[in-house]
C-alpha cells in the first residue's frame, strides 16, 4: 500500500505545481499566489485548479476503465476504447459540429446536449451497437470483434462526413488528440460524480473479476452469474469512458498503462487494482496536462499527444524488460 | 574528272546553301510560332514551359479559382476542386475532388492544358506521369495574392489585366487600412481572433493576422507563437482583448469557459462573427481580400470600445 500512498502524494504535489504552471513564468505565478489581484485570482482558482482536478478525475476514470477492460476481456492489452467508444464519441462530436454550424433540423438534439453530451451519447450508442452485434455479452472473442467492427464502421462514417466539411477537421483533430484546456469546476464535478458512480459498483463486483481471471468455467462453477457480472462491468466501463471522453476528448494510453503500472509494482487482487489504477491514472493525466501546458507555453500541446509519447515509451520498456526476463 | 569534281563541288555548294536557307527559314518560323512560349518557375521550383496560354484550365484551390475568374478567364475553367464556390459561375463546373484526393480520372478525361494547384508533390507527380502540365502556387500570406495574380496573368496571357487588378486591390486595401487607422490614432483595439474553439488563434504572421495588423488592430497573440498557435485558454484571460473574433456558434458559450466570464469583451459581448461567405474571404488569400478586410473594419468600428 506504500505504493498507493506514493500515488496520492504525487497527486498532491502535482496539484500544487499546477497552480504555478501556465502561461506565466513560475516566479510570476508564485507572486500571484502571495499577492493576488482580480485577474490572477481568476487564473489560479477558476482556470488552473479546476483544470488539474478535472484532469485527475478524467485520468482516474480512464485508469478504472482500463483495469475493468483488462479483467473483463482477460487481455492485458485491453483498453477503455476497445468497444468502439472512441469512434462513437468522435461521430457524436462530428454530428454536433455539423448540426451547430449548419442548423440541420435532424441534428437539433446535438446542439442541445453540446459537444460533451454528444460525445457521451455517441460513446454509449457505440457500446450498445457492439453488444447488439455480438448478440449479448457472454462471448469475449465476439465482443472484441464486434468492438473492432463498430470502431471501423463509425470512423468511416465520421471521415465521410468530415470530407464534406474540411473546416471542421481542426476541431475534430483536437478532440481526437484530447484537451484538458476548458475543464471548469462544473466539468470537474461531473467527472467526480461519474467516478464515484463507477468505482463503487466496480469494487462491489471485484471478487467476480478475480474469479473470472481463473477462466469462465471456473467462475461459473463458483456460482457467479456471468451475465450480471459482465453487464455491471460493461455498464461501469461505458459510463467511465463516456464521461472522460465527453470532458477531455480521446486521451490514449492512460487506460492501458495505469493498470500495468499497478500490477508491475504490486501483486494485487482486483479490489486493490480497481483502487490503484484510478489513483495512478489520475496522477498520470495530471502530469501529462502539466507537461502539455508547460513545454511550449504560452501555447500548449494536445494532452493526448503527450500521453501517447509517454505511454508508447513505457510499453516499449515493458516489452524490452519482459524479453530480457525470458 | 576535274569537271565532274567541279560540278560536284557546285552541287555541294547548292546543297549547303539550301540547307542553310532551310535552317534559317525553319528558325524564323520557329521563332514566330514560339513567341508566346514561356518558361515559368512554379512554387515547387519546377520550370513549367507553356507553348501558348492554356485554354482548358483546371484549378484545385478556391483562392486560385477566384484569381483566375477575377482575371476574366473564368470561361477557360473546365473543372475546379470541390470547395471552389466563387464566383457563382464556377458552381456548375465538374468538381475534381480536393487537393489531397483529386479525381485523376476526371482530370485526364477533361484534357486540360494546365492544372493549377497549391503545393502538392503527390498529385503533381501523378499528373506529370500522365503527361498533364501542372503549375503549383503557394497562397498562404498576403504577399502571395499579388504574386499569384502576377504569375497567373502571365500564364493566361492576361498580364495587363493582372497589373490592373493588383493596383486596384492595393489601392482598396490601403484605403480601408488608412480609414481604420485614422479612427483610433494608431492605437487600435486589442483583438483575439479565434480560428477554432480548441482554442486555435490567428497569430500576426497568418493571413488573417496580417489583415488585422493593416487595420491597426493589436493582436494579443505575439508573433513568436506562430501563425495558428493552439493557446492555453488562460492566455486570453491574462491578456484580455477589447474585441473577440469568434464563430457565431461558439459566441454564446464563451462566458461558460472557465475564467472567461470575467473578461470585459465577454461581459459586453464585443464579438465579431462573420457568415460563411465573409469567412471564406478571410481564409482564402485571393482577389476578394479587400472585402474581407472591409468586413473586419466595419465590425471593429461597431463593437470596439
Amino acid at each position: 500500500m506504500n505504493w498507493l500512498a506514493a500515488c496520492v502524494a504525487t497527486t498532491v504535489i502535482l496539484t500544487a505545481a499546477s497552480l504555478v504552471i501556465g502561461t506565466s513564468s513560475i516566479e510570476t505565478s508564485l507572486g500571484w499566489l502571495f499577492t493576488p489581484d482580480a485577474q490572477s485570482a481568476v487564473i489560479l482558482w477558476q482556470i488552473r485548479l479546476p483544470r488539474t482536478v478535472g484532469a485527475w478525475a478524467a485520468g482516474a476514470l480512464l485508469g478504472l476503465a482500463g483495469a475493468i477492460a483488462q479483467g473483463l476481456f482477460r487481455n492485458p492489452l485491453a483498453e477503455p476504447y476497445l468497444l468502439g467508444t472512441a469512434s462513437g464519441a468522435a461521430l457524436g462530436v462530428t454530428l454536433s459540429l455539423l448540426g451547430a454550424d449548419a442548423s440541420i433540423g435532424a441534428l437539433a438534439w446535438t446542439t442541445k446536449v453540446g459537444v460533451t453530451g454528444a460525445a457521451c451519447v455517441g460513446a454509449c450508442a457505440a457500446i450498445a451497437l457492439t453488444i447488439l452485434l455480438s448478440r449479448g455479452v457472454l462471448q469475449t472473442a465476439s465482443l472484441l470483434l464486434s468492438g473492432i467492427v463498430v470502431a471501423f464502421l463509425l470512423s468511416a462514417v465520421t471521415s465521410l462526413l468530415l470530407l464534406t466539411r474540411p473546416d471542421l477537421w481542426r476541431s475534430m483533430q483536437s478532440f481526437l488528440l484530447g484537451s484538458t484546456g476548458f475543464l471548469s469546476w462544473s466539468g470537474a464535478a461531473l467527472l467526480g460524480i461519474a467516478l464515484v458512480l463507477c468505482i463503487v459498483p466496480a469494487i462491489l463486483v471485484s471478487r467476480g473479476l478475480d474469479a473470472l481471471s481463473l477462466g469462465e468455467d471456473t467462475a461459473q462453477s463458483l456460482g457467479l452469474s456471468l451475465r450480471m457480472l459482465r453487464l455491471t462491468l460493461l455498464g461501469v466501463l461505458s459510463l467511465a469512458t463516456a464521461a472522460a471522453v465527453g470532458q477531455v476528448g480521446i486521451v490514449g494510453f492512460i487506460g492501458l498503462v495505469a493498470p500495468h503500472l499497478v500490477r508491475e509494482t504490486l501483486t494485487v487482487n482486483h479490489r486493490q487494482l480497481l483502487i490503484g489504477a484510478p489513483l495512478c491514472g489520475g496522477a498520470l493525466l495530471q502530469a501529462a496536462d502539466l507537461v502539455s501546458r508547460w513545454i511550449i507555453h504560452p501555447a500548449e500541446l494536445p494532452v493526448g499527444a503527450v500521453t501517447a509519447v509517454v505511454g508508447g515509451v513505457y510499453l516499449v520498456l515493458l516489452l524490452w524488460r519482459r524479453s530480457r526476463h525470458d | 574528272m576535274s569537271l565532274s569534281l567541279g560540278i560536284q563541288r557546285r552541287r555541294h555548294g547548292l546543297i549547303a546553301a539550301s540547307v542553310l536557307l532551310g535552317l534559317s527559314l525553319a528558325l524564323a518560323f520557329g521563332l514566330a510560332a514560339t513567341t508566346h512560349a514561356q518558361s515559368l518557375r512554379d512554387d515547387l521550383g519546377r520550370d513549367v514551359r507553356l507553348i501558348r496560354p492554356p485554354r482548358r484550365v483546371i484549378t484545385l484551390l478556391p483562392s486560385i479559382t477566384e484569381t483566375v475568374c477575377a482575371l476574366g478567364a473564368c470561361d477557360r475553367l473546365v473543372a475546379t476542386d470541390r470547395y471552389s464556390d466563387w464566383p457563382a459561375a464556377v458552381r456548375g463546373l465538374p468538381k475534381a475532388g480536393g487537393l489531397d484526393d483529386a479525381e485523376i480520372e476526371l482530370i485526364v478525361s477533361l484534357k486540360p492544358d494546365l492544372v493549377i494547384l497549391s503545393r502538392s508533390q503527390r498529385i503533381t507527380d501523378r499528373l506529370a506521369a500522365l503527361g498533364i502540365a501542372s503549375f503549383a502556387l503557394e497562397t498562404d500570406r498576403y504577399a502571395d495574392i499579388e504574386h499569384s495574380i502576377d504569375v497567373l496573368g502571365a500564364i493566361l496571357g492576361l498580364s495587363e489585366r493582372a497589373a490592373q487588378l493588383n493596383s486596384e486591390i492595393a489601392a482598396r486595401v490601403r484605403a480601408i487600412g488608412d480609414a481604420a487607422r485614422a479612427q483610433h490614432d494608431d492605437h487600435g483595439p486589442s483583438v483575439y481572433f479565434e480560428v477554432d474553439r480548441t482554442p486555435y488563434a490567428a497569430g500576426p504572421s497568418s493571413f488573417i493576422g496580417e489583415l488585422l495588423t493593416r487595420l491597426g488592430a493589436r493582436n494579443i497573440v505575439t508573433a513568436d507563437l506562430g501563425a495558428f498557435p493552439k493557446l492555453n485558454p488562460e492566455y486570453v484571460v491574462r491578456y484580455p482583448p477589447d474585441v473577440i473574433f469568434v464563430s457565431s456558434t461558439d459566441a454564446p458559450s464563451l462566458a461558460e469557459r472557465p475564467g472567461w466570464g470575467q473578461l470585459r469583451a465577454v461581459k459586453e459581448q464585443r464579438y465579431c462573427s462573420f457568415p460563411a461567405e465573409v469567412r471564406d474571404t478571410l481564409v482564402r488569400p485571393g482577389p476578394r481580400v479587400a472585402e474581407g478586410m472591409q468586413a473586419i473594419a466595419d465590425c471593429l468600428r461597431r463593437v470596439a470600445p
